[in-house]
């Protein structure tokens, strides 16, 4: 037992702590711009540039980190009420799906001007910060080149039983099965997903943990984007992978975006458009090309050296627009079995 | 002399049992209407998202009929139901081990098999797929012998062990508590009669030890349905992964919602037993106590020597707290030190402010959830059928995954509440929907050790109503609400998913930013905020296993 007055000390103290735990929000609240992003790329790769962007310009950012389909999920679900400024996807299909739903807003020529037109909707609605390519991640001491797939398609066969990895709540997994749909029509694509799942491939969260149990061994091979590899071989020179992009016009060679729109229900578009347009801008660009090791899509930034240059990859011709119908693509994925 | 007895007992049973004292109409009144609100309040969420899926009609009724469905209702259950018997098996062991045998340093043994609860599954389950995954730890300590892969840990194996061994505490404790206060000559006769040790501890022991080991055994099996963490790591298709991941990669949230349901309606299957094994238990207890007049003349059994088998006994407290508490603590330092080495100390600064809110939420939630625990409380005091079923209800929080309430929350708020979308006060009400039955609990058993009678005097010498609850029961009671209190904090700390779905925007806790840095896979800022996690979570375990009774726990 514990005496009465200590009790009441504490009881005190405890209610002056929340109190003061209470008031905090309200005093942040009282800075004059705030913007909100609704993000679906990681804190890690996209935060560093938030953070420059709110120290060069003093608006401040608040970033809600999630999936990019739950983001775009979140957004629809709050309708007008949305505080939402800004969304950032890790693929154009969740953006082409908020542009249908008609939630988001025309962005200005300033914006679109800087990037070609194969990076941004046809209508002007959201616009790509930088490029990714779809790879096979393999572990070089368990495979050679000679054993590589061919195409995308391959990895159902029974040699790959249990070897692969990939990442089904990804976003950027998404959009590619979305790409196989329209290159391919509904029933190959279904088709590859249930021969997957049925070929024991292993599912993982995300990107990153692909790429770490494809250099365990724990995999041969895995579907990851290209730029996960080089900040781990900057940790470790010695990582046994590499990346294997697949051959001219195969489905597996797929060049996505990852990019941004403005909500229509922005209570402040000017400044949303402010952070899109800094995010195209010399500064961020180079960012994305020596941090992220992602295409940079405007003019004159250089890419890492390791990388290939974007124009000679061959990629199949698809329109990222086409890419915006995701239910039917996450209904697919259920429907295999890759998800629960 | 019979006579005597049986008016004693009738007596002593009416002193136990909780009467409602006649208070001014206003007070108690004002007190039943707090009651109601609180308990709609924590409730609305879930009325919502019935709604919500009712709503889809046909659709939703396939869905939830459908293989894939029926596929994951199997994973959770067979789940529940392995966990809850091996957890069952190693609580009722080391319980007994602690309660009645010379195994030495069993002070020592109890505080490391209580440990495991202040740590979070999902950082549990983090630590031991580092330790033993096919890759891990273990396999490079053993790579030299030849042993280059693990088998796999992920799927069912994974997270049957990672929850076994977070969830047997819920049985030690009542266990080991039902063992220490058992009258030995029970024991002792059967002894005597001619029956073995295994024999008595069969046929006299067991059937004794039956309410406490079923309420612990529930209690586990309600974590384990309800748990996200181990399973979404371990990746394994239970309800709450299944929720998640539907929540988190489809636009479809109906689905969703359709699961939610189905879990809540499992959950309050496991409750209706729970609240009717604990009402059993109850009234054992109270015959106990009417039968031992007092505890006076009950005596403690007497201490089993191990002899040779003493051995094989510190190699089982040792293998479980071992892997329980060593494995965890001893991963989270590597990665700490790998932190330290990477120059962890530039974001030791946003960790004292995550620190901040974690503690400053979880306080909050705390005194929240125990201030609405004394009203509700109150008014299930007594027979009266009203109040039981609002105390019933208020349970049923107990039962739901916290990722249910927080998916209803987010849904009813973001339609219907956008003021509160997003905000402190709401991520407080999801914490309170959640945790309200663990401050309930401990606030009802203090107010049965308030005599009605004490506060019938007080208001018969002149004191108005209100004074005699502030100055007569609230103080009898306090220990019992500052312990729930203590307990709703503890939960709080550890708890995600509802964390995740309805923080504000920019509010990290201790628990988000090590599933964020588990995202993103740098293990090396796991280390920091998950130890001071598990330190803070450790002073209140402290605190509440000092102040609470026994048999509450």
């Amino acid at each position: 037992m514990f005496s009465r007055s200590t009790l009441v000390k504490s009881a005190i103290g405890l209610c002056l702590a929340s109190l003061l735990l209470l008031a905090l929000p309200a005093m942040s609240a009282a800075e004059p711009e705030t913007l909100t992003v609704y993000s679906g790329r990681s804190e890690s790769l996209i935060g560093p540039i938030l953070e420059q962007f709110s120290a060069e310009t003093g608006i401040r950012v608040e970033a809600r980190y999630g999936e990019t389909a739950e983001m775009a999920a979140t957004i629809l679900e709050e309708g007008a009420n949305s505080p939402a400024d800004v969304y950032i996807a890790q693929d154009a299909g969740a953006l082409g799906a908020l542009a249908a739903e008609g939630r988001l807003a025309a962005l200005p020529s300033d914006i679109l001007e800087r990037v070609p037109a194969t990076f941004q909707s046809a209508s002007g609605l959201w616009v790509g910060l930088s490029g990714r390519a779809r790879v096979l991640a393999y572990n070089t001491d368990l495979l050679s080149e000679a054993d590589l797939p061919a195409s995308l398609l391959e990895l159902t066969d029974p040699v790959w039983h249990g070897r692969i990895g990939w990442a089904p709540t990804n976003g950027s997994f998404q959009a590619h099965v979305t790409a196989l749909r329209v290159l391919l029509g509904e029933d190959a694509a279904r088709a590859w997903l249930t021969g997957m799942v049925a070929n024991g491939t292993a599912a993982y969260d995300n990107n990153r943990a692909v790429l770490q149990a494809v250099s365990d061994g724990e995999i041969a091979a895995g579907l990851i984007n290209h730029y996960y590899l080089y900040p781990a071989l900057n940790e470790n020179p010695t990582l046994p992978v590499a990346l294997h992009f697949f051959p001219a016009g195969d489905p597996g060679a797929l060049i996505n975006v990852a990019g941004a729109g403005v909500l229509n229900t922005s209570d402040q578009p000017g400044l949303a458009q402010r952070l899109v347009l800094y995010l195209l801008g010399n500064a961020a660009q180079t960012y994305f090309a020596t941090a992220t090791y992602e295409y940079p899509l405007i003019s004159g930034v250089a890419i890492d050296p390791r990388l290939v240059p974007l124009a000679e990859i061959p990629t199949p011709e698809i329109d990222l627009s086409d890419l915006s119908d995701l239910q039917t693509t996450l209904d697919l994925i259920q429907e295999s079995g890759a998800l629960p | 002399m019979q006579y005597t007895q049986t008016i004693r007992a009738i007596t002593s049973r009416i002193a136990v049992l909780p009467r409602r004292p006649s208070f001014g109409v206003s007070a108690s009144q004002v007190l039943f209407l707090a009651a109601v609100s609180i308990v709609a309040l924590t409730l609305l969420p879930i009325v919502y998202l019935v709604i919500r899926a009712a709503g889809t009609g046909a659709d939703g009724l396939a869905d939830l009929l459908s293989a894939r469905t029926l596929t994951i209702v199997g994973n959770s259950l067979t789940l529940v139901a392995a966990v809850t018997l091996t957890s069952a098996a190693i609580g009722i062991a080391l319980a007994w081990l602690i309660a009645r045998t010379d195994l030495p340093g069993r002070r020592v043994w109890l505080i490391l098999g209580t440990l495991p609860l202040v740590i979070p599954s999902f950082i549990g389950a983090l630590t031991y797929l580092a330790a033993f995954g096919p890759r891990g730890l273990l396999q490079q300590a053993l790579a030299p012998l030849g042993v280059m892969e693990l088998p796999s840990i992920y799927g069912f194996a994974g997270a049957w062990l990672s929850l076994t061994l977070f969830t047997y505490p819920y049985v030690l404790l009542p266990v080991r508590a039902a063992l220490l206060m058992m009258d030995a000559s029970l024991e002792e006769s059967a002894r005597s009669l001619g029956a073995n040790r295994w024999q008595v501890f069969r046929r006299v022991v067991l059937p004794q030890l039956r309410p406490a080991l079923a309420s612990g055994m529930l209690l586990t099996a309600l974590y384990t349905l309800s748990d996200f963490g181990a399973v979404a790591l371990m990746r394994y298709d239970a309800f709450t992964r299944a929720i998640f991941l539907q929540y988190t990669s489809s636009f479809d949230r109906i689905r969703a919602a359709v699961l939610a349901l189905v879990v809540a309606g499992l959950a309050l299957l496991l409750l209706v037993l729970e609240r009717r094994l604990s009402q059993t238990r109850r009234r054992a207890l109270n015959r106990r106590n009417v039968r031992a007049g007092g505890a006076s003349t009950a005596r403690p059994p007497a201490i089993v020597r191990l002899g040779g088998r003493r051995l094989p006994a510190l190699i089982f407290c040792t293998a479980l707290t071992g892997i329980g508490v060593f494995v965890p603590v001893g991963v989270l330092v590597i990665w700490l030190i790998a932190g330290i080495q990477a120059g962890i100390a530039s974001q030791t600064r946003s960790l004292l402010e995550i620190t901040g809110n974690t503690a400053g939420i979880s306080l909050v939630a705390a005194i929240a959830a125990a201030g609405a625990a004394i009203p509700v409380a109150w008014a299930g005091r007594g027979e009266d059928a009203k109040g039981r079923w609002l105390v019933n209800l208020a349970y049923l929080g107990h039962g739901l995954p916290g990722m249910v309430i927080a998916l209803a929350l987010v849904f009813f708020s973001a339609n219907s509440l956008p003021g509160f979308y997003q905000t402190l006060p709401l991520l407080t009400l999801g914490y309170v929907a959640r945790f309200l039955p663990v401050s309930l609990g401990s606030t009802r058993s203090a107010l049965t050790q308030v005599n009605p009678r004490c506060e019938e005097a007080a208001r018969s010498l002149g004191l108005p109503p209100w004074r005699v609850i502030i100055r007569v029961s609230l103080p009898i009671i306090w220990v019992g609400v500052v312990s729930g209190a203590a307990m709703v904090f503890l939960n709080t700390m550890k708890e995600l998913p509802a964390t995740l779905l309805l923080a504000p925007t920019g509010f990290r806790t201790l628990a988000t930013q090590v599933w964020q840095a588990h995202n993103a896979s740098y293990m090396s800022q796991v280390g920091l905020p998950a130890l001071i996690l598990m330190g803070v979570s450790a002073l209140s375990l402290g605190f509440i296993l000092r102040h609470a009774p026994q048999e509450e726990l």
